[in-house]
């Protein structure tokens, strides 16, 4: 399948001592959103931070629109296009909102003031708390800074990290309709634990157990496959 | 009215509180003579409460770069002195001239060494505590040597340009010119770092990076190149500050940073970590105990920064202010 935007293949990366990865293989596609699955501690987050340059895998490649990126520092994988929101949102909560989304733009032009007005449509809580602190944010309003974070340039691939943990129902309702919105614009690679959520936006999946990838395919059969979600996922 | 106002209020009482024992005309004389003694200290805290502060990097070559800039300020002092007596003249232009290339000479050796010691030495300890204070104290000892070798180990007069010695007599109050000249400096200090921290892109980046510097690089931003240049600057301060303080005391000698550090250190601690305004509050708030104190109880100066740091982490534990502002 030539036409991967993210090639990953046979990743290894250890954390310490401890091999997490132990051969993870992924590949998405242009324009759709591949939500990666898989239970606590199968190295969802660690697959991550390993794609974005902030662990270095000890085997295995990572291709980035036909260009190997796996020796790369994360600065310079961001620059080539990926945008990043990690578990646990990673916002300055020392600066205000608008700072944060300075510091994250990596163009002041057209472009990215344009990116920055849809960004204020989908989540209009950010230009009302515009120059608010980060840290005096709800849960769910950090939450959209920092997807917005990663929005505001115009990335090719889109990272997103358990964007709906410890939000509440009507929040993840008003995430999903978001990320709906951006999907026009990006692809995307999703960590997902709320499977309501992962199967409502999601067109493709990855399964990963123990640090390997276990399984891969739409994300409609596996909805409908239900021995498979109950060995892997407990649902 | 918050906790962090009624600190402040607290310390004003604090220093209004000699005058009940000393005559006004002495306690404004003691209280110009803290300012600037503040002022000076700000000025190597300052570069400090970058490094360690902001960068969370304990460094105690911090000293031996101060001992660096006031050697560099020496030579160019010394240098333009021997040629066109420039420190000599009465001429307030050659003196001023004369003050601002020394200034030059400390900023240029301190950045080119900061710049060296941040690459060669820091770099590979960063978040590494123990490691770092290992290491920058061999450093401090290097440094201290090369210094010896270069200038020889004796204390030498430092020559102050005509204009910036002696007093000016202000409705009887004694004012001291070379200290007034660096409240000036620190001010425009200050100034400075508050532009550049608040109102630049660089400031931004540096003060995100010092909240979450992996966010910052995944964001697209080499935060080590930016962390060189914080490095340097808060190095140039150093230098700065040493160049100053050798023409307040008149003299250089190549432990005069390490004697300094202290200082240092607890003005960073009582201002509140990378905070560059609890740096400066912190700086003068020493000055100025340290003079009334020793004015009334000699024998207590010694023990007054310890205790003024006593009391303000006893009431606000994380210092002054918060970080960045």
């Amino acid at each position: 399948m030539p036409d991967a935007l993210l090639d990953v293949e046979n990743l290894h990366t250890y954390i310490g001592q401890h091999h997490i990865l132990q051969g993870v293989s992924l590949r998405i596609r242009p324009d759709t959103v591949t939500v990666l699955l898989g239970r606590n501690g199968a190295g969802k987050t660690t697959t991550m931070r390993t794609i974005m340059g902030v662990l270095h895998p000890r085997g295995g490649t990572i291709r980035f629109e036909g260009r190997a990126i796996h020796d790369l520092p994360p600065y310079d994988i961001a620059r080539l296009g990926i945008g990043y929101v990690p578990e646990g949102q990673g916002i300055f909560a020392t600066l205000t909102v608008d700072e944060n989304l300075r510091v994250a733009a990596l163009a002041q032009d057209a472009h990215s003031r344009e990116r920055l007005t849809r960004i204020f449509e989908l989540f209009p809580d950010l230009d009302r708390y515009r120059h608010a602190r980060a840290g005096t944010l709800s849960g769910g309003q950090k939450q959209m800074l920092s997807i917005a974070r990663a929005f505001i340039n115009p990335n090719r691939l889109l990272l997103i990290d358990e964007p709906s943990k410890g939000l509440a129902p009507i929040i993840v309702e008003h995430l999903i309709g978001a990320l709906h919105a951006m999907k026009q614009h990006a692809t995307v690679l999703l960590v997902e634990q709320n499977f309501a959520m992962a199967s409502a936006i999601g067109d493709e999946f990855y399964l990963i157990d123990d640090g390997r990838t276990v399984h891969h395919g739409t994300m409609a059969a596996l909805a409908a496959d239900h021995a498979l979600k109950k060995k892997y996922l407990g649902i | 009215m918050n906790r962090r106002g009624l600190a402040v209020a607290g310390v004003l009482v604090l220093l209004l509180l000699p005058l009940a024992f000393i005559e006004p005309r002495t306690y404004l004389t003691l209280t110009v003579a803290g300012l600037a003694m503040g002022m000076l200290i700000f000025l190597v805290a300052s570069g400090l409460t970058l490094i360690f502060g902001l960068m969370d990097v304990l460094n105690f070559a911090h000293g031996a770069l101060f001992s660096w800039g006031a050697y560099a300020g020496f030579s160019a002092t010394l240098l333009l002195n021997q040629r066109w007596r420039w420190a000599e003249s009465p001429s307030v232009a050659a003196n001023t001239l004369l003050l601002l290339v020394a200034i030059a000479a400390a900023v240029v050796i301190t950045l080119l060494l900061g710049t060296l010691v941040e690459r060669v030495i820091v770099r590979p300890v960063y978040g590494q505590h123990l490691f770092q204070i290992l290491i920058t104290l061999g450093a401090t000892i290097v440094l201290e040597e090369l210094i010896r070798i270069v200038w020889g180990p004796n204390d030498q007069v430092m020559p102050v340009p005509i204009t910036f010695q002696g007093s000016w007599d202000v409705a009887d109050i004694v004012v001291l010119r070379f200290p007034v000249i660096a409240i000036g400096l620190g001010a425009l200090v200050y100034a400075g770092m508050q532009l550049l921290l608040n109102r630049t892109r660089v400031g931004l980046i540096v003060r995100a990076g010092v909240e979450n510097r992996e966010m910052v690089e995944v964001m697209g931003h080499n935060i080590y190149r930016y962390f060189t240049a914080v490095f340097a600057v808060g190095s140039a301060l150093a230098g700065i500050g040493g160049l100053m303080w050798g023409m307040f005391s008149q003299s250089v000698r190549p432990t005069m940073g390490g004697e300094q550090l202290i200082f240092a250190f607890i003005v960073v601690i009582i201002g509140g970590l990378g905070s560059v305004t609890g740096s400066l509050v912190g700086a003068l708030l020493v000055g100025l105990s340290y003079n009334y104190v020793a004015f009334l109880v000699p024998k207590a100066a010694i023990g007054v920064n310890m205790a003024l740091m006593v009391l303000i982490l006893l009431f606000r534990p994380t210092g002054l202010f918060t970080a960045g502002k």
